[in-house]
């Protein structure tokens, strides 16, 4: 037996005895999530259970280094252990904006001290991270950011308000953009800082959105004090930190655009939902849309696939982030379009048992959001024009 | 399979280039069509074709042939796509090879096979009757007397109809038309006594022909495989071709938006490039993208014919419907951004929609692999 089977077979016996049943399967209405952090409630104690269980392990952040908690896996188990969770259905144990962004751009940029300090955490879902990005005045234009960090030899005073801060009212840390030199060319004066969102002078405020629901906020920073040994990299650049994180957030929204709802097909839903006669579903309209998104998901998890293959063998740019997350979002965007006709005018009520708390159409109202978070599709296909196409 | 080429792949790729640069550019059709050539390609071109082995790359050692693969043979014709070059690779080397491959016997195969693999004989494919793609809605008789077989009907839209040696010919042993049952396929002589050839020229002048059957008598032996069980071999031919045709689709889909991306940074307009329009920058980049997932789903079918993957026939529906709808759009933004002088004859750009239309149609359009594609899917 290889070394890849015989970790096949220990994390198959290992998943087996540890991840208790009530994980394995979807909870009605699909909010599975556990954000982890210092006031989250968990929905059952089998979830709290199955991300201790996970995060003793490592496996809340499987590929980070063990000495910070990780799990330390090469690739390929990566691959396998995501193989075996997918087999039993087993629910994601963990999801942060610190295992998805804060971290990663830690351990690429930041300083032993800081690693140690809040890589640990992440994986055992102690700390809870929000990203402060976006400001009133500063969207697409995100280096134009205002919000001020003055020096005060040893640490800064920041001032000023962001804004589509997501769960800012949840979170425990956030990592923000300042301005940290504004004599500097715009994107040159820009600082990653770090902070409690316990610090005085810190105040989010949920936004109530189109769904409904208020997953962001808009945070007001007056005169917090953030120290200088949670600058991380350099102070007054940043911006190269946040233009990494932007690109791994632009992966993370872009890859959502394929994703089968509830294990099952478009087409399958349809046809179920609609009917059939002769092999063809009812509403011959309708099954061309369906079947023409179908296609297009395909080609498009086909080109996912191949731009990680292409950099794994070093061959190529391959296809940019950008153009990921604009295909991917606009796909995702029309899935939903089709669920609503698919489900007609039960896909439009809003509240009731039934409608499992009008999740249909507040999921659908939440993805217009995908094309605009995370840099606007017109951002992406500006970003496509000038950095691949070469027109100025 | 990782979706990138290997390194042998990627060398056939780059030596199918220079080839097609230097002996078969775009300039070579426009030199063709205006000598009214009945082919659409010069006279030794598949001489040399056959020469560095392109029709025997996709037989069987066995056969005399080099079995190096889809993927490979894939890169050169996404090539001949670029360069909107005619020659018998696709309905022989593809289309002949499959079909004999899929269906003939051991005799069968060690004759025509070989014959392929040599350059000595080209082949062309005969299956549909109507202006429609419809593999099962075949008319055309051949019925059993004496020792062979009568075959009565006509065809249309056939590609190198005019101009092959050998026919392959769908026709109808049983059954009546709409029945996948009852199918066969047939080898027969071009210039056998009762077919009668008749050359269409189309946008892209190619060598296309409406066929007519007429009592044409043929020996038991040009059965291709078994009696009336012929429509297996004939959809895996048909995955092929699509699949093909995508290869060759992307081409021209890339070719296009490479001219055109160039045009946009040379023409100016209002004392500036018309390049710096962001009313043009976002249509580019929209279509980059579109032709990125081209290349991805062209790929991947190809591997999948490679593996004998039990999704290849879903797969070329995807990457035919796909194909279809971003080569239309790509050679009508072509035209549009180069506007006034993308429709004029004298500009090459007109050349790619004029071939991109019989290609999408041929084995079927967008609409009829949607459909196909659902109904494969289960709905």
């Amino acid at each position: 037996m290889s070394d890849l089977q015989a970790f096949r077979q220990e994390t198959r016996d290992w998943l087996e005895q540890n991840c208790p049943e009530s994980m394995r399967h979807s909870t009605p209405g699909g909010d599975d999530m556990c954000w982890g952090g210092r006031n989250y409630k968990f929905a059952s104690e089998d979830q709290k259970l199955w991300m201790d269980r996970m995060a003793a392990k490592g496996w809340t952040a499987p590929d980070w280094p063990t000495e910070y908690g990780g799990g330390g896996l090469e690739k390929a188990e990566h691959k396998v252990l995501k193989e075996e969770l997918a087999k039993i259905n087993a629910r994601s144990p963990l999801d942060s904006f610190g295992i998805w962004m804060i971290g990663p751009a830690l351990l690429k940029f930041g300083s032993e001290a800081l690693k140690q300090q809040h890589l640990p955490p992440i994986v055992r879902g102690e700390i809870r991270w929000c990203q402060g990005y976006s400001e009133p005045g500063a969207g697409s234009d995100l280096a134009g950011l205002q919000s001020k960090g003055v020096d005060m030899g040893d640490h800064f005073i920041a001032n000023g308000q962001k804004v589509w801060t997501s769960y800012g009212d949840k979170a425990d840390w956030m990592f923000c953009l300042l301005r940290t030199d504004s004599e500097a060319k715009k994107q040159m004066g820009i600082s990653l800082v770090l902070f409690d969102m316990e610090t005085p002078g810190v105040t989010p405020k949920p936004i109530k959105l189109i769904s409904g629901s208020s997953p962001f906020c808009e945070t007001f920073l007056d005169d917090v004090r953030v120290e200088k040994d949670q600058v991380v990299g350099d102070i007054n650049h940043g911006w190269t930190i946040a233009k990494y994180l932007l690109t791994h957030e632009r992966e993370m929204i872009g890859g959502m655009g394929s994703a089968d709802v509830g294990g099952e097909t478009l087409g399958q839903l349809a046809a179920k939902t609609l009917g059939t006669e002769h092999g063809r579903m009812n509403n011959p309209m309708l099954r061309a849309e369906v079947a023409t998104w179908e296609i297009d998901g395909a080609c498009f998890g086909l080109t996912a696939e191949r731009v990680t293959d292409e950099v794994k063998s070093g061959q190529g740019v391959g296809a940019t982030s950008a153009m990921l997350k604009y295909y991917g979002t606009e796909l995702n965007k029309r899935r939903f379009e089709t669920l609503l006709k698919i489900h007609g005018s039960d896909a439009v009520v809003w509240s009731g048992e039934a409608s499992k708390g009008g999740w249909l159409p507040r999921t659908w109202l939440r993805t217009k959001g995908n094309s605009i978070e995370g840099g606007t599709s017109e951002i992406q296909l500006n970003v496509i024009a000038k950095n691949i196409l070469g027109l100025g | 399979m990782a979706l990138v080429l290997n390194e042998e792949q990627q060398m056939l790729k780059e030596s199918a280039q220079g080839f097609l640069a230097e002996f078969a550019p775009i300039a070579e059709l426009r030199k063709q069509r205006d000598a009214g050539s009945q082919t659409g390609y010069a006279d030794n071109l598949w001489g040399q074709m056959t020469d560095m082995g392109w029709a025997a790359i996709l037989v069987p050692e066995a056969y005399g042939g080099l079995e190096f693969g889809h993927v490979g043979m894939g890169q050169i014709v996404e090539q001949t796509g670029r360069t909107l070059t005619a020659s018998p690779l696709f309905a022989t080397a593809i289309l002949g090879v499959t079909a004999i491959n899929a269906a003939g016997s051991e005799a069968q195969k060690t004759e025509l096979l070989g014959a392929i693999a040599g350059g000595e004989i080209t082949t062309a494919l005969a299956v549909d009757e109507s202006i429609h793609h419809a593999p099962t809605q075949i008319s055309m008789t051949a019925v059993k007397q004496g020792g062979g077989y009568v075959l009565n009907g006509a065809k249309r839209f056939v590609a190198d109809g005019s101009t092959a040696d050998k026919l392959i010919v769908v026709a109808r042993t049983s059954g009546e038309a709409g029945d996948m049952q009852g199918i066969s396929l047939f080898v027969v002589d071009r210039t056998a006594a009762g077919v009668e050839v008749e050359r269409v020229e189309m946008t892209d002048t190619r060598n296309y022909a409406n066929l007519k059957f007429s009592n044409v008598e043929v020996a038991e032996a040009a059965l291709l495989g078994e009696e009336g069980k012929g429509f297996k071999a004939l959809s895996t031919t048909l995955d092929a071709g699509n699949i093909y045709l995508s290869a060759e689709l992307l081409g021209m889909a890339q070719q296009s938006f490479d001219m055109t991306l160039q045009y946009l940074k040379e023409r100016k307009q209002f004392g500036v490039l018309i390049g710096s329009f962001q009313a043009l920058q976002h249509r580019a980049a929209d279509w980059w993208s579109q032709v990125e997932l081209c290349k991805s789903v062209v790929l991947k079918s190809l591997q999948a014919m490679d593996e004998g993957d039990k999704h290849a026939p879903v797969l070329a529906s995807v990457a035919k419907a796909k194909l279809c709808d971003v080569a239309e759009l790509s050679t009508n933004e072509a035209i549009q951004m180069h506007a006034g002088i993308g429709m004029t004859d004298e500009y090459d750009i007109g050349f790619f929609i004029k071939r991109s239309r019989p290609a999408q149609m041929m084995f079927g359009d967008n609409s009829y692999h949607t459909d196909r594609f659902a109904l494969l899917s289960g709905y």
